[in-house]
């Protein structure tokens, strides 16, 4: 968001350096135009985290009780539900097992897109361009029904109630969206500097792994960040395919376990949202240059 | 160092055929410059001896091994592309010694041999920095650095020159002559630029859709050009056409102005022909024919004139001072032993 308010600021600040005609550029028409709307859009999207963070601090009874207590605001902040949430249930546990499930469906799906990519981009073979358009109608199929078949798979394999199952699930939508993002990513490479290298006496794996994959550096990344998010928050698979408490994710372990019956533990629940973002949020603020850099701009040679 | 020889060869992409047989004998330790028209294939017939391209007929051999499925790796070839294709991340050394560590070269082999093409080329002190720190002019030679550390039997060059500017042009194409004058490697060269083939090459071969049009030195393509296309291309300002027919021992021009016909040339009474004349052999003479003056053009070592010369518009270069102003009319002639032929329907030079 900062990059994009910079980015406006620029253009507008080039724009008051032209000629005079530009003059009725004034500061209010640029806050009228450019900073009450961006200042919307923020607390738009920024205000459910908000909400989420200050539930998470705030005692039961301060919670229910919107005439005496300011429901935007902590009055006797408490930690109790961080306590409760990481010492009363499995959180820790549903942690882990949600970071390694995404990790390694994250690195599953990125590996195995990598070559699919380079091969349908680069190798050109004969109806690679009709694996492409497969791959990417794979994409279209909604989890929602391809789930049922998949859960029968994962039956016949045994590997029920195993995170195991959800490693091997989460590929059939990672793969496609990361096949397409690189796809397009390799595409931006000077296919010159691959036939330099032929020339220069590399194979094709070299080719790849020394000139192609060095320079599609952002494209990685942000197809890693992608299939990470998208495991991380995956919500109906791991509905469906884990069943013990021990095992779940976190999204789906926050609402099956910490909903009672028709009782929301409210302070629980938004403490183990809160938590289970943070670690999603980090790789994004660390990867966000080359994120941008992926989505707008090509190999520069 | 080795021979090349382009046999017969065909391309074909899908069913357009892009080369129609294309035959070039190239000497060992030969500049050839593959010179014609966007579009005429030049760039494809190097891309095919180069292993880029496949060949759909004939044969390409280097040295005395037909090459058509052997992969580019084999050939020992190093190739120059356009935009010069400089690995981005990897710095000028890393770009030099690259196929050499793809190859497993000794790390004091390739460090040697780095060193001496840095040298060579001047780039000594830029062997650390990035490709994109670097200006035009030296990214063209670190892409020919990577070239020679390579020690190929055949250097390729794909229009190297095209994306610098005309002075540094100029400076890299005496570079790039001396280079060969002093590896005396074998070097084919594609550039659709006229004046660089005539500068740089040993050998020009002059393409236009798909054929080879003539083979031959510069100056032999520029004295004894085969045929009108030939003859158009080769020279700048280009070689003026007059249309007409033959009459007697004389050209008849189509508006009815007679120009002289030296020994040699050929064709018979009454054929129509076309009168070639290249810019530099008009003479100024008072009993010449009248050309009407449209354009001056002084570039103080000569003097070139746009006119209306029988019934067409003429360039014509003189060393002389020219002090007509436009609208007036010289007189001049042509070098009439100078003067080509051509046939008028088949467009190829007519000897006697």
């Amino acid at each position: 968001m900062t990059e994009a308010t910079s980015a406006t600021e620029a253009t507008f600040a080039k724009s008051t350096d032209a000629p005079e005609h530009l003059s009725w550029d004034s500061g209010l028409r640029r806050t009228i135009t450019v900073y009450i709307p961006l200042a919307l859009f923020v607390i738009g999207l920024l205000f459910p985290f908000y909400w989420m963070t200050i539930t998470s601090f705030k005692p039961d009874h301060e919670m229910y009780d919107y005439k005496q207590f300011n429901p935007f605001w902590v009055n006797s902040p408490t930690l109790n539900n961080i306590k409760v949430l990481l010492f009363e249930t499995r959180y820790p546990q549903w942690l882990i097992t949600t970071m390694s499930v995404a990790a390694a469906s994250t690195f599953l799906s990125v590996f195995s897109s990598v070559l699919a990519a380079y091969a349908i981009e680069r190798l050109r073979f004969t109806g690679a361009k009709h694996v492409g358009l497969a791959i990417y109608l794979a994409y279209m199929v909604p989890p929602s029904i391809l789930f049922i078949p998949l859960a029968t798979l994962i039956f016949q394999f045994g590997l029920f109630d195993n995170p195991i199952a959800l490693v091997l699930t989460y590929p059939t939508f990672l793969v496609p969206f990361c096949t397409w993002l690189l796809i397009g990513y390799f595409k931006s490479i000077p296919y010159e500097l691959e036939e330099c290298a032929l020339i220069d006496g590399a194979s094709r794996l070299q080719i790849l792994w020394r000139i192609t994959l060095p320079l599609a550096v952002p494209g990685l990344i942000s197809a890693g960040i992608f299939a990470f998010t998208l495991s991380w928050n995956e919500f109906i698979y791991a509905l469906a395919f884990i069943q013990s408490t021990e095992n779940k994710t976190v999204p789906v372990a926050i609402l099956t376990e910490l909903v009672t019956g028709d009782v929301y533990q409210w302070g629980a629940l938004m403490a183990g949202s809160l938590l289970g973002s943070v670690p999603v949020a980090i790789i994004y603020s660390f990867f966000v240059e080359y994120y941008v850099s992926s989505m707008t701009g090509a190999v520069k040679e | 160092m080795a021979t090349v020889s382009i046999r017969d060869v065909f391309k074909r992409f899908g069913s357009t055929e892009v080369l129609h047989g294309v035959s070039v004998e190239i000497e060992d330790g030969e500049f050839v410059i593959l010179v014609g028209p966007s579009g005429c294939g030049k760039s494809t017939l190097l891309r095919m001896i180069a292993g880029l391209e496949n060949i759909s007929g004939g044969e390409i051999a280097i040295g005395p091994r037909v090459v058509n499925n052997v992969a580019p790796k084999e050939r020992d070839i190093a190739m120059v592309f356009q935009n010069y294709a400089l690995y981005p991340h990897m710095s000028v050394r890393d770009n030099m010694a690259f196929a050499l560590a793809i190859a497993n070269a000794p790390k004091a082999l390739i460090d040697e041999k780095v060193a001496r093409a840095a040298q060579i080329l001047g780039l000594t002190p830029y062997l650390n920095r990035y490709p994109r720190q670097l200006s035009g002019g030296q990214r063209q030679r670190v892409a020919m650095g990577r070239a020679i550390v390579r020690d190929p039997q055949v250097f390729l060059f794909d229009e190297p020159l095209s994306n610098l500017d005309a002075k540094l042009r100029v400076a890299m194409r005496a570079e790039i002559k001396e280079l060969h004058q002093r590896l005396q490697t074998t070097t084919v060269y594609v550039t659709h630029d006229q004046i660089e083939a005539m500068t740089m090459a040993d050998k020009i071969v002059v393409m236009n859709s798909g054929n080879v049009e003539q083979i031959g030195a510069p100056l032999e393509l520029y004295d004894h050009p085969n045929n009108l296309f030939v003859a158009g291309f080769i020279g700048s300002p280009s070689m003026n056409f007059v249309k007409g027919k033959i009459s007697g021992n004389a050209f008849l021009s189509d508006n009815g102005t007679r120009l002289p016909l030296g020994h040699g040339q050929g064709g018979s009474d009454g054929q129509a022909t076309i009168y070639g004349i290249r810019p530099e052999h008009f003479l100024l003479d008072p009993a010449g024919v009248p050309a009407k003056v449209n354009v001056l053009e002084p570039t103080g070592s000569e003097t070139q004139v746009m006119a209306e010369f029988a019934g067409g518009n003429i360039v014509a270069a003189f060393r002389e001072r020219i002090t007509a102003r436009p609208g007036e009319t010289i007189h001049i002639t042509p070098n009439a032993a100078l003067a080509h032929i051509f046939d008028a329907a088949t467009g190829k030079r007519l000897i006697a």
